[in-house]
């Protein structure tokens, strides 16, 4: 019981400060616009029953696209400063835009954490960042997702801003002959955003179970930033 | 050849008004009264350009559409601006008359003349889908190209392919500007099926009056007709704005004219000018009729899933199904296999407790 106590009381001496406030801050005004830009542009896709009356007195599809762009706007111009944060940041705010796929460490620990994943080992390694798994995933779904996303919006968008927009020159122009048409263009668009929203069910399920089951606090650490391990065990312990 | 000059005679117009409007024409421009006569001169020594009009893979309906232009009417395009010296739509000559005029107009007008195609080559069996006058039309077409001045691709067909590219295109028909042995000519693509008639005189009156193609977009498409979409300027869009939709054919927002939307209406990813120039001198065009936009002016409008389709089938998967069912189909899966995972993470979790306890 002593000794219990002693390695808590370690433990908690043993916190790092992993998300710096940027990110943080980043992270949730980003989830927010991502459930914004998901429910908006589903109903842009299938619109709401129509509404009577006089056409003046309604803009309800106005306004669904507009919170879309608004959101959009947010989505993209957190994008850009979270790539620059990445450069100027601390080391794990890299973690997820140039993952470590050179060094073995990562392999293994990504065979690992899939093994810990398929119930095969009774307990994960430490992570102060993020663990292998969880920045592939990240990588591959969020970041391209995002890229992508933002490419073909602004594309979409350059179409009803008129040729003579910086949208539709950077990103219209090209994007829509490189995949047919316009409707190709909307089409991809509405898929990508199904594959951030199952990467947002996993994001979500393991991050609740990683808080429960990992040997270090994960929501928490999102909220102030500093990652607490549970133990004081060496993490291949 | 025949001149502007000798046309406007032929047309019963005096040499005195001849020189009336060489200078109301010098006055419209901004320039002195010495450019009269040099518009005189040029309008008498400058030959029309020859067009060559050929026919490949399709249905004669960008020439059904020609034909019914209003401003300018067609007789005049024909008549007085355009020396259309072989269209075997409408040309009275036929067989071997008519096919030695190509033969003609290529030798006498080398780097001269206009080539109009409507419709396309199928490439496939060395074109043997399309014989025109006992040879394949890829032949007439690539001899033809060699020494024209610049192409105009008339519809969808010569521009995009259309339906007899249409998945899954056993004869390989191809659109003008990706069969082998053009080269790179010029080439101006006026997309649609058939294309709008006003676009089309238009765009062969610029031609002849400037000598050059309008300003074209990346895809070679004339900017002043092709820079917008239906749904921009749809007199319907402020009841897509509102929220206002056709739920069903015989409902009451279809009597009121709602936008079309929910319908399939691809107005909002068509580049084209119906919803401002209109059909049939500007009477009507789809959407004002009460049916939705097909796209028929885009690439592969053929292959993006049903007319009446919001979103559009994705074929890629092996089963049809469009971007929302595969969606939620995926989501479904791994949202169950998330709560499976959580399921015999509690167990275990709850087992390794039991253990330290």
């Amino acid at each position: 019981m002593a000794d219990q106590m002693a390695d808590q009381a370690a433990s908690q001496q043993t916190a790092v400060y992993v998300y710096e406030a940027p990110v943080r801050i980043w992270h949730w005004v980003n989830a927010f616009a991502i459930i914004a830009l998901c429910v908006t542009g589903y109903f842009i896709g299938s619109p709401l029953s129509s509404v009577s009356g006089e056409a003046s007195d309604h803009y309800v599809m106005g306004y669904m696209r507009f919170v879309h762009f608004a959101a959009a706007y947010i989505f993209i111009i957190g994008f850009v400063f979270r790539a620059y944060w990445a450069i100027v940041g601390n080391s794990h705010s890299r973690e997820i835009y140039l993952p470590r796929i050179f060094s073995k460490d990562f392999w293994d620990e990504l065979w690992h954490e899939i093994k810990w994943y398929s119930f095969l080992v009774d307990e994960p390694k430490k992570y102060t960042g993020h663990n292998p798994l969880a920045i592939l995933a990240m990588h591959l779904m969020f970041v391209w997702g995002s890229i992508f996303m933002i490419i073909s919006g602004l594309a979409l968008y350059g179409e009803g801003a008129g040729m003579g927009s910086w949208q539709y020159q950077f990103f219209s122009s090209w994007l829509i002959p490189l995949m047919g048409q316009s409707q190709d263009v909307h089409t991809y668009h509405h898929l990508v955003m199904w594959l951030l929203i199952i990467f947002a069910i996993i994001h979500i399920y393991v991050a609740v179970r990683e808080d429960i089951m990992s040997r270090q606090s994960i929501i928490s650490s999102m909220i102030s930033g500093w990652r607490l391990f549970k133990d004081n065990r060496p993490s291949n312990d | 050849m025949e001149t502007f000059y000798d046309v406007m005679r032929r047309q019963g117009i005096t040499r005195r008004s001849f020189l009336k409007y060489c200078s109301l024409t010098a006055a419209a421009l901004g320039l002195g009264p010495s450019f009269a006569p040099k518009i005189a001169h040029a309008m008498e020594t400058k030959e029309r350009i020859p067009v060559l009009w050929l026919h490949g893979l399709e249905c004669t309906c960008c020439s059904e559409s020609f034909i019914r232009s209003a401003h300018p009417l067609a007789k005049d395009v024909v008549l007085s601006m355009l020396s259309l010296d072989y269209d075997d739509t409408i040309m009275a000559a036929a067989g071997h008359e008519a096919e030695a005029i190509i033969e003609e107009i290529v030798t006498k007008y080398k780097g001269k003349y206009l080539l109009a195609v409507e419709g396309n080559p199928p490439l496939n069996e060395d074109g043997m889908y399309c014989i025109i006058g006992g040879k394949p039309f890829t032949d007439q077409l690539t001899y033809a190209s060699q020494h024209a001045k610049a192409i105009i691709s008339w519809g969808s067909c010569a521009s995009w392919g259309c339906v007899q590219a249409a998945r899954p295109n056993p004869t390989r028909a191809t659109p003008v500007h990706k069969v082998p042995g053009i080269g790179n000519k010029p080439i101006i693509k006026v997309p649609g099926c058939p294309p709008i008639a006003e676009v089309m005189t238009a765009v062969v009156t610029y031609i002849l009056t400037f000598e050059r193609f309008p300003e074209l977009d990346r895809q070679g498409r004339p900017k002043m007709f092709y820079s917008q979409r239906i749904h921009d300027k749809c007199y319907r869009r402020p009841h897509f704005d509102a929220g206002q939709f056709v739920e069903k054919w015989d409902d009451e927002g279809a009597k009121k004219g709602y936008c079309l939307y929910k319908m399939g209406c691809k107005g909002p990813t068509t580049y084209n000018a119906c919803s401002t120039v209109r059909w049939n001198g500007g009477l009507s065009f789809p959407i004002q009729a009460g049916h939705g936009c097909i796209g028929c002016s885009e690439d592969g409008f053929w292959d993006k899933g049903g007319f009446y389709d919001r979103l559009t089938d994705i074929h890629q998967f092996g089963i049809e199904a469009n971007a929302d069912e595969i969606g939620v189909g995926a989501a479904t899966v791994v949202g169950a296999a998330a709560a499976a995972h959580a399921a015999v993470s509690a167990v275990k979790q709850a087992r390794t407790k039991g253990d330290n306890d």
